[in-house]
C-alpha cells in the first residue's frame, strides 16, 4: 500500500502542476502501470534457442520461458538464416505452441463408434505395440515369387518431414528392423524429384547453394516458386541481391506476391516450364552464350554417347528403349555413354542382374538413391573437346532443343518472344566469368508427371552458364517443411536408407556384396558406399552384425516395386495394408486424391494420428465428405483409430535439417503437457514395448527386431530419450566409441558404426555441432560456425567449380574458393567440396579408384566422372534429357511431338481415379481451364499448423480461387461470391477472387487460342478455425516415373458459379461430368 | 481559409514532442518508417503484434479485398496490411541500380489481355503517432498521454471508454473495443522500447518494410531513399507523414508510398481535428463580443 502522502505525489493533478508537463499529457499523466512496465521477455527466467517449426527456411527463434512456461516466442537476430525475422507463421508459434487449438488428450474411437471416448496413455501404447505384432504376424511375407522379401505389407507409416532426423531415424531404424517397408513422408509428395534431378546431375540430391548466397546473384530467376509467399524469410536475401543491382524475373502461371516485387514477371501456360527453359537452352546453344571454358572443364558435353540412342526428335517424343506393352523404358542401354557402361546408381529392380546389365530405374523409385551418390562407369568414357563429334552431349542437346524456339514458347506457354527474349538477355548477360545467376524453385516444379526433368532443364542451364558451385550461382530447392530435407536424407522413405544408400530389391541385392556390386561406383565418392552401408548395419545391429553374417544384411526387408503412398492407398483398398501411422502429415487433406486416401484409411484395421489437433485425417469416420454424401456410415466402419497428441518442437531437443541442408538443433524448453509426447518418446516407447512382449521369441521374423540396438538414455519424469544420444549414433562412432569427424573415417570392415554417413561430422570431438550460434555479424555470409551442414558443413556444393581448371576463381567478383600453392590446400570463404589437397593439376593414374580417379579438375565428386551431368546417361526412367509433355489432364495438345503426356509415368485406374481426355481427345473441352495450386504466406500446407490458430486464420479464412476479368465474364462468376469447381474426381466450392493477377494465356497455335487459367490454394479442409473444401478433393493420382510424385501444379478443371451441390447430388454431378466427357476407365491410361 | 489558420500555431522545428510534455532529459523520439516499396504482403507484422501484445483475433471473415481479409486497423488490429491490385506498369520496386537495363517498364502482364501492366501494391498501416495527437488532445482522462520516446500510448489502467478520442483521430487508427468499452491502439510497443528492443512489427517483418529507429535518423533515411528512386526513374515516390509542417506537425511513423495516399486509405492532407481549438476560442470570444456589442446596441437603439 502506499502512504497517502505517496498517493497524493503521484496525482496527476499535483504532478501536472508541480512538473513541466503542464498540459498534462505526458510526464504528469503517466500511470502507475505505465511507469511500472516490463516486456515480458526480460522477466524471462531462460531464454532457449529454438528454430522455427513451418517451413524449411530455418529461422532462429528465441523462445522465453518463465515460471515452466513459454511466454514469448520470437526470432534470434543471431541467425545468418534469418536475422531474427520471422514470416506470421513464425510470428504466430505461440500461438501455435500454447493456444487452445492443440489438443493433450489421447482419444480413442472404437471400431463403429460414433465418436471419441478417452484412453489413458500408457493403455493406447500398449494396444497399440499389440496392434502392430498382430498385423505382422498376420502378413508376414517371407518371400514374393521365389525372392527373400523378409517383410510386411500390413503396416504403413506416413510423416515425417515436420518432425526431427532423431525421430526420422529411430522411426526408419524400428519399422525397417520390423519389417515394414511402406514407411513414407512429405518428401514423395514435395521434393522426391528434386533427389533425382539434382542427384543425376551433380551428385547430391539437395540444394546447391543457400538463400543467403542469393545476395551474390546478379540475376535471380524465380520459376516453379511462390517464393516471397512460402519462404518470406529468406526472400529477404532476393531483396539484398535487389538493393545491390540485381535483376529479379519471376515466371509463373500466377501473379504471386513474388511478381509484385519482380522487375520481370513473366506468366506462362501452367505445365509448359520445361518448353521454356528448353527453349533458352536452345538460345544458348545456338548463340554460342554458354560459358565454354566451364563447360568444357566440368560438364559432360564433350561426352560421346551411344550410337544406338535415339532421341525424342527421331521418334516423334520417346527416346529409344520404350516398350508400349508395359508404358516403361525397358532397355536403356542405347543411352548411355559409348564404350563405358553407365550404371544407374540403384537400377531397375525387376529383373536379376546380368552381365552387369545396366537396366533403366523403374518401379522402385530408386532414382532417389542419388541423393548422395553417383553412378558406375566401366571404362573412360570417349570425349571430343571440339564438341563437333555428332553423337557428342552437345550435339544431341543441340538437336534435342532445335525446335524448342522463341515461336515455340509463344505456341506452347503463350509467352511473347519479346518478353522471352528479355528473359535470354537477363540470363546469359548475367552469367559468365564476372557474373551469375541463380534459378529458385519449389513445388512448382516438382510436383509434375515430369517433375524431374523441370528440375533437370534448369541443371542443364545453369551447367551450360557456368553457374553452378559459384556464389551467386545454383540452384535453390525451396523446400516447404522444418526438416523434409533431413526427412530425405535421413529418410522416412521406402526407396531409400540413411544417406540415399538404395533399399535393397528383392531380386538384385540378394548379398551385400551383389548389392555392393549392383550400386556403388568405382569412383568419385560414392566407390566407398561399402563402408557408408556396413556402418549403417553396425549402427542398427551393432555387435550381431558381424562379416561373417554379412553385417545382418539380410534383416533388411526387400522391395518388390514401388511402396510409395500412393501405391500404400491401394494396399489399404485392397485390405492388404491393415494398420497405418501418421505422424505430422494430413493426407485426407494434402495428398492428391483426398477421397481414395479416406477410402483407404476406411478399410484399415487400425490408424494411429499423431498430431497438434484433430486434423481430418484423424476424424474422417464421423464427419469426413463420403460421410456427407452417405458414401460412408459411421456404424460401418471399422477401423479402430488411435489420436496421440504431439508435442512441439519447444517441447522437444532436436535438429532440423532447413532448405539449406542445414542441421540446426532446437532445446526443449518446457516439457509437453497432458499426454502429449515428443515423436522420439512415441517410437522409441513402442520399439521398447514391442521389444519386451517379443522377448524370447525364437521366431527367425523378431530377430531383427531383438537384435536391434535400442537402449537409448531416457530422462525427466516422462522418460524422454536423449535426442543427442540418437544424433551421436546418426553421426557414428569407431570401434572404441570415439565420436567420427568425417565420413572419410568409414570403414567397410564393421570398425565403424555410422547411422547416417552424409550426417557423418555433426556430432564430430563429442560435440554437438548443429547446436552451433555463432552469431551470423561475426562470421562472413557462409555462416560455417551456425549449425552444420552436410556434406562436411559445405556451404556452396561443388564450390571446386568456382575457381578456374587451374585453381584460380574465375574472377574476383565472383571468388569462393581457391588453390593455394604455398599451403598446397584448397582454401576459401567456404569450406572446399573438394580432397583439400588434390592439386587441380593432378591426373589420375591409368586404373584409379575412388577420390583417387578424381581429377583436379572434377568438381562433381560423387559423380563416377565428376562432372556435371548436361545428358544423364542412367538413373532417371523418363529419358536422357528434359522433354516437353502436357500434363495428364491437359486442354492442350502437345505442340511439339505426337506423344501428348510423359510415356513412363504411373497411372492407376481406378473408378475413383478418373482422367481426363486431352488435347484433340474428344471431351476435352468439358474440362476446358487450367487450375494451378499454390501456397499462401498465412497458412501451411495441409492446414494442421494453421487453421487452428486464430492468428493466421483471420488472415485467410476462406478458400478461394482466383479467375482473370476475362474468365470471369465468360463462366457469370462474381467477385467475393461463390463458384464451384469440378474435375472426374470431385467438386468443391471457393469463393472467387476476380484479379487481373490471373491473365488469359493467348496461345499462337493454329488457329490462335486462350487458355484461361485459375489459381487455387491448397490449405483448407472441413476441421479448423478456417475452414473450406480440400483442393485435392479435384487431383488424381498419377505419378512421375523416376520418384512416384503426384501431379498438382497444373490440371484442366471446370469451373461455374456458385456453390456445389451437396449429398447424394454431388455425386450425380461428378457422373454428369464424366458421362459428358466419355471418360471411362480407359481415359488417359495409355501411355 | 479563415485569417486565423494561418497563424503558426505548430512550432516546425524543432518539434520536440515529448519533451513539451514534461519528459525531461528524454531519449531521442523514436518511430516507424514504412518502405512499402519493399513490402511482400506477408502480414507477419499483423500476427508479430498480435502475439505480442495479445490482441485478440478480429473476426475469421472473408473480405476478400484482393488478399487483405483484415479491413482496416481498429482496436484488435493493430497493423493493418492494405494489398491494392492496379492496371499500372510495376514501378521499380528497389533501387533500380539496373535501370539501364529494366527500366521504369517493369511488369509485362500476359499477352492476351491487352492490359497495359500491372501492380500489386501492399503497405502496412499503423498507429501514427502523430507530433500533435488529437486523440491525446482531447482525452479527459490523462488514460491517452505522451511517452518519453515521443510516442502516443493508451494507458488501461486509466482509460474509462468514454471514446471522445475515436472520432478525433484524422486517420481513424484509435478503436474501441466492444466488450470491453476501452480503446486500443499501437503503443508502439512502449513496453518493449523501455528494454531497449524494437516493436514487434519491426523486428519480425521479412524484408525490413517496416524500420524503426529514432526519427530523425528514418526521416534521413527516408529522404535518401527517395532520392535514390527518383535517380531511378520512380517519379511517384513519395513520403507520406514525414513532414513535420503538415496538418499534424509530422508523424511519428510517416511511409514511403508509391502512389497518392488516398490509394492506401491513407487521408491526403490529415490535420489535427483540435488544431483550431486556440482560433475556435477566439472566434467565439469575438462573436461574444459581437453579441454583446449588438445587445448593447439594440439597447442603444431603443433610446428614444
Amino acid at each position: 500500500m502506499k502512504s497517502p502522502r505517496d498517493a497524493l505525489q503521484s496525482w496527476p493533478v499535483l504532478r501536472q502542476l508541480r512538473g513541466e508537463d503542464s498540459l498534462g499529457r505526458g510526464a504528469a499523466a503517466q500511470s502507475e502501470a505505465s511507469r511500472n512496465l516490463h516486456a515480458r521477455t526480460t522477466g524471462a527466467d531462460e531464454v532457449v534457442k529454438s528454430v522455427c517449426p513451418y517451413c524449411a527456411v530455418g529461422c532462429g527463434q528465441n523462445v522465453y520461458v518463465k515460471d515452466g512456461r513459454v511466454v514469448q516466442i520470437e526470432g534470434d537476430p543471431d541467425s545468418p538464416a534469418s536475422r531474427g525475422r520471422l514470416c506470421p507463421k513464425g510470428s504466430a508459434t505461440l500461438e501455435l505452441t500454447t493456444g487452445p487449438g492443440r489438443e493433450h488428450s489421447v482419444l480413442y474411437r472404437r471400431p463403429g463408434a460414433a465418436d471419441w471416448e478417452p484412453l489413458e496413455l500408457d493403455t493406447a501404447m500398449d494396444m497399440i505395440a499389440d496392434r502392430v505384432i498382430e498385423a505382422r504376424r498376420e502378413s508376414w511375407q517371407w518371400t514374393v515369387d521365389g525372392g527373400a522379401v523378409r517383410r510386411t505389407m500390413g503396416i504403413a507409416s506416413l510423416g515425417g518431414a515436420t518432425l526431427d532426423n532423431e525421430e526420422n531415424y529411430l522411426i526408419k531404424k524400428l519399422l525397417t528392423a520390423l519389417g515394414v517397408i511402406q514407411v513414407e513422408n512429405q518428401a514423395r509428395v514435395c521434393h522426391s524429384s528434386t533427389v533425382s534431378a539434382l542427384g543425376t546431375s551433380f551428385g547430391r540430391g539437395g540444394a546447391t547453394t543457400f538463400p543467403g548466397d542469393l545476395q551474390h546473384s546478379d540475376c535471380i530467376v524465380i520459376q516453379g516458386s511462390n517464393m516471397a509467399e512460402a519462404h518470406p524469410v529468406a526472400f529477404q536475401w532476393v531483396m539484398e541481391a535487389k538493393a545491390r543491382g540485381a535483376t529479379l524475373i519471376h515466371v509463373d502461371p500466377h501473379f504471386s506476391r513474388t511478381s509484385a516485387l519482380a522487375d520481370l514477371f513473366v506468366p506462362l501456360r501452367a505445365g509448359t516450364d520445361i518448353a521454356f527453359l528448353g527453349a533458352i537452352v536452345n538460345h544458348v546453344l545456338t548463340q554460342e552464350a554458354d560459358f565454354r571454358e566451364y563447360v568444357l572443364a566440368y560438364t559432360n558435353a564433350s561426352t560421346i554417347v551411344s550410337e544406338d540412342f535415339r532421341d525424342t526428335e527421331d521418334l516423334d517424343g520417346l527416346f529409344s528403349g520404350f516398350d508400349p506393352e508395359t508404358g516403361k523404358y525397358a532397355d536403356t542401354d542405347s543411352w548411355n555413354y559409348a564404350g563405358a557402361g553407365v550404371k544407374a546408381a540403384s537400377g531397375q529392380r525387376d529383373k536379376p542382374q546380368q552381365d552387369n546389365a545396366r537396366p533403366s530405374v523403374q518401379s522402385s523409385g530408386h532414382s532417389e538413391s542419388h541423393g548422395s551418390g553417383g553412378h558406375k562407369l566401366d571404362g573412360e568414357p570417349q570425349r571430343d573437346e571440339t564438341l563437333q563429334h555428332p553423337r557428342c552431349v552437345w550435339q544431341i542437346l543441340k538437336r534435342h532443343y532445335a525446335r524448342y524456339t522463341p515461336e515455340m514458347v509463344q505456341r506452347v506457354c503463350g509467352v511473347e518472344p519479346a518478353v522471352f527474349a528479355r528473359v535470354c538477355d537477363a540470363l546469359t548477360s548475367n552469367s559468365g566469368r564476372d557474373r551469375t545467376s541463380s534459378f529458385v524453385y519449389a513445388v512448382g516444379w516438382t510436383q509434375h508427371t515430369v517433375g524431374t526433368q523441370y528440375i533437370r532443364a534448369a541443371a542443364v542451364l545453369q551447367l551450360l552458364l557456368g553457374n553452378i558451385g559459384r556464389p551467386g550461382g545454383g540452384i535453390m530447392a525451396l523446400r516447404g517443411h522444418a526438416s523434409i530435407q533431413g526427412s530425405s536424407d535421413i529418410p522416412t522413405l521406402f526407396d531409400v536408407l540413411p544417406g540415399y544408400i538404395p533399399m535393397p530389391h528383392v531380386r538384385e541385392h540378394p548379398s551385400l556384396e551383389q548389392f555392393i556390386e549392383s550400386d556403388a561406383a568405382d569412383t568419385g565418392y560414392w566407390a566407398y558406399m561399402r563402408a557408408y552401408m556396413v556402418s549403417l548395419m553396425k549402427a542398427w545391429w551393432g555387435p550381431a552384425a558381424t562379416s561373417d553374417n554379412d553385417f545382418c544384411f539380410e534383416y533388411l526387408p526387400r522391395l518388390t516395386g514401388s511402396h510409395s503412398t500412393y501405391d500404400t492407398v491401394f494396399e489399404q483398398l485392397a485390405g492388404r495394408c491393415k494398420g497405418y501411422f501418421l505422424m505430422g502429415e494430413n493426407p485426407a487433406v494434402g495428398s492428391a486424391n483426398t477421397k481414395l486416401q479416406r477410402l483407404g484409411m476406411a478399410a484399415l484395421d487400425w490408424l494411429v494420428v499423431r498430431d497438434f489437433t484433430l486434423i481430418e485425417s484423424a476424424t474422417w469416420w464421423k464427419d469426413g465428405p463420403e460421410i456427407e454424401t452417405g458414401e460412408l456410415r459411421t456404424a460401418d466402419i471399422d477401423t479402430e483409430v488411435f489420436f496421440l497428441p504431439a508435442a512441439s518442437h519447444t517441447e522437444k531437443d532436436g535438429t532440423f535439417t532447413n532448405t539449406q541442408r542445414m542441421l540446426q538443433w532446437h532445446h526443449r524448453a518446457v516439457e509437453p503437457e497432458g499426454d502429449a509426447r515428443s515423436d522420439l518418446w512415441f517410437i522409441y516407447h513402442l520399439g521398447r514395448r514391442i521389444r519386451e512382449k517379443l522377448a524370447g521369441s525364437t521366431d527367425e521374423m523378431d530377430r531383427p527386431v531383438l537384435e536391434l540396438t535400442w537402449d537409448y538414455p531416457t530422462h525427466g519424469s516422462q522418460d524422454e530419450p536423449s535426442a543427442e544420444a540418437v544424433l551421436a549414433e546418426v553421426n557414428g562412432w569407431d570401434h572404441e566409441g570415439n565420436p567420427l569427424s568425417t565420413y572419410e573415417a568409414l570403414r567397410d570392415d564393421g570398425s565403424t558404426a555410422c547411422g547416417c554417413w552424409i550426417y557423418c561430422g555433426v556430432y564430430a570431438d563429442g560435440v554437438n555441432q548443429s547446436a552451433r550460434r555463432k552469431p551470423a555479424r561475426e562470421q562472413n555470409w557462409t555462416g560455417a560456425e551456425w549449425g552444420w551442414a552436410w556434406p562436411a558443413n559445405r556451404r556452396v556444393l561443388y564450390n571446386r567449380a568456382s575457381a578456374d581448371p587451374q585453381g584460380k576463381p574465375w574472377s574476383e567478383r565472383k571468388a569462393l574458393v581457391w588453390w593455394d600453392e604455398e599451403q598446397g590446400r584448397w582454401t576459401g570463404h567456404d569450406v572446399p567440396d573438394f580432397p583439400p589437397d588434390k592439386r587441380p593439376d593432378y591426373e589420375p593414374p591409368e586404373g584409379a579408384k575412388g577420390k583417387e580417379a578424381l581429377a583436379g579438375t572434377d568438381p562433381f565428386i560423387m559423380q563416377a566422372d565428376g562432372r556435371g551431368w548436361l545428358y544423364v546417361p542412367a538413373g532417371l526412367a523418363d529419358g536422357p534429357l528434359p522433354t516437353h509433355y502436357e500434363p495428364q489432364d491437359s486442354p492442350v495438345a502437345n505442340a511439339l511431338y505426337g506423344q501428348q503426356r510423359n510415356p513412363p509415368r504411373k497411372t492407376y485406374p481406378h473408378r475413383h481415379n478418373r482422367y481426363h481426355p486431352s488435347g484433340d481427345e474428344p471431351g476435352s473441352d468439358v474440362f476446358p481451364f487450367v487450375l494451378t495450386t499454390y501456397r499462401l504466406t498465412e497458412h501451411f500446407t495441409a492446414g494442421g499448423m494453421s487453421r487452428w490458430n486464430k492468428y493466421l486464420s483471420e488472415l485467410q479464412p476462406q478458400l478461394f480461387c482466383e479467375v482473370s476479368p476475362e474468365l470471369a465474364a465468360e463462366r457469370g462468376l462474381k467477385d467475393r461470391d461463390w463458384a464451384t469447381l469440378v474435375t472426374a474426381r470431385g467438386a468443391i466450392e471457393a469463393r472467387v477472387l476476380v484479379t487481373d493477377r490471373m491473365a488469359p494465356i493467348a496461345l499462337s497455335t493454329e488457329p490462335p487460342r486462350i487458355v484461361h487459367q485459375i489459381g487455387m490454394p491448397y490449405h483448407w479442409g472441413p476441421n479448423g478455425l478456417a475452414s473450406g473444401d480440400a483442393m485435392n478433393e479435384l487431383s488424381a493420382i498419377v505419378l512421375e516415373p523416376s520418384v512416384h510424385i503426384q501431379e498438382v501444379k497444373a490440371l484442366s478443371v471446370d469451373i461455374r458459379p456458385g456453390r456445389r451441390p451437396h449429398g447424394p447430388a454431388l455425386d450425380e454431378l461428378l457422373d454428369d461430368y464424366c458421362r459428358r466427357a466419355g471418360i471411362t476407365a480407359e481415359t488417359g491410361v495409355a501411355p | 481559409m479563415s485569417e486565423a489558420s494561418a497563424l503558426p500555431i505548430h512550432r516546425v522545428v524543432p518539434e520536440d514532442p515529448a519533451g513539451d510534455a514534461g519528459h525531461v532529459d528524454h531519449p531521442p523520439r523514436m518511430g516507424f518508417f514504412t518502405d512499402t516499396s519493399v513490402c511482400i504482403g506477408s502480414k507477419a507484422c499483423e500476427v508479430a503484434c498480435k502475439e505480442w501484445n495479445q490482441v485478440p483475433e478480429d473476426g475469421l471473415n472473408f473480405l476478400g479485398l484482393s488478399f487483405d481479409n483484415t479491413g482496416e486497423l481498429g482496436a484488435d488490429t493493430w497493423r493493418h496490411v492494405a494489398f491494392i491490385e492496379q492496371r499500372k506498369p510495376l514501378a521499380l520496386q528497389d533501387p533500380g541500380v539496373d535501370v539501364a537495363q529494366d527500366g521504369a517498364a517493369g511488369i509485362e502482364a500476359g499477352g492476351a489481355s491487352g492490359r497495359e501492366g500491372f501492380r500489386w501494391l501492399m503497405a502496412s498501416d499503423v498507429c501514427k503517432h502523430c507530433t500533435h495527437a488529437a486523440c491525446l488532445d482531447v482525452c479527459p482522462t490523462g488514460a491517452l498521454f505522451r511517452t518519453e520516446f515521443g510516442t502516443v500510448v493508451v494507458q488501461q489502467d486509466i482509460c474509462n471508454g468514454c471514446g471522445y478520442c475515436v472520432p478525433a483521430c484524422p486517420y481513424g487508427v484509435i478503436d474501441q473495443r466492444k466488450e470491453d468499452g476501452r480503446v486500443f491502439k499501437c503503443t508502439l510497443c512502449y513496453d518493449r522500447l523501455g528494454e531497449g528492443a524494437e516493436p514487434a512489427c519491426a523486428k519480425a517483418c521479412p524484408t525490413n518494410s517496416i524500420q524503426f529507429g529514432e526519427l530523425d535518423e528514418l526521416r534521413e533515411r527516408a529522404g535518401a531513399r527517395v532520392e535514390q528512386m527518383h535517380e531511378a526513374g520512380i517519379a511517384e515516390a513519395r513520403l507520406y507523414g514525414h513532414d513535420p509542417g503538415d496538418g499534424v506537425g509530422g508523424d511519428g511513423a510517416f511511409f514511403l508510398l508509391l502512389d497518392e495516399p488516398e490509394v492506401y486509405g491513407l487521408p491526403p492532407d490529415p490535420v489535427v481535428t483540435t488544431r483550431d481549438a486556440a482560433s475556435m476560442w477566439r472566434h467565439a470570444g469575438i462573436a461574444a463580443a459581437g453579441l454583446l456589442t449588438g445587445i448593447a446596441l439594440s439597447f442603444a437603439g431603443r433610446r428614444p
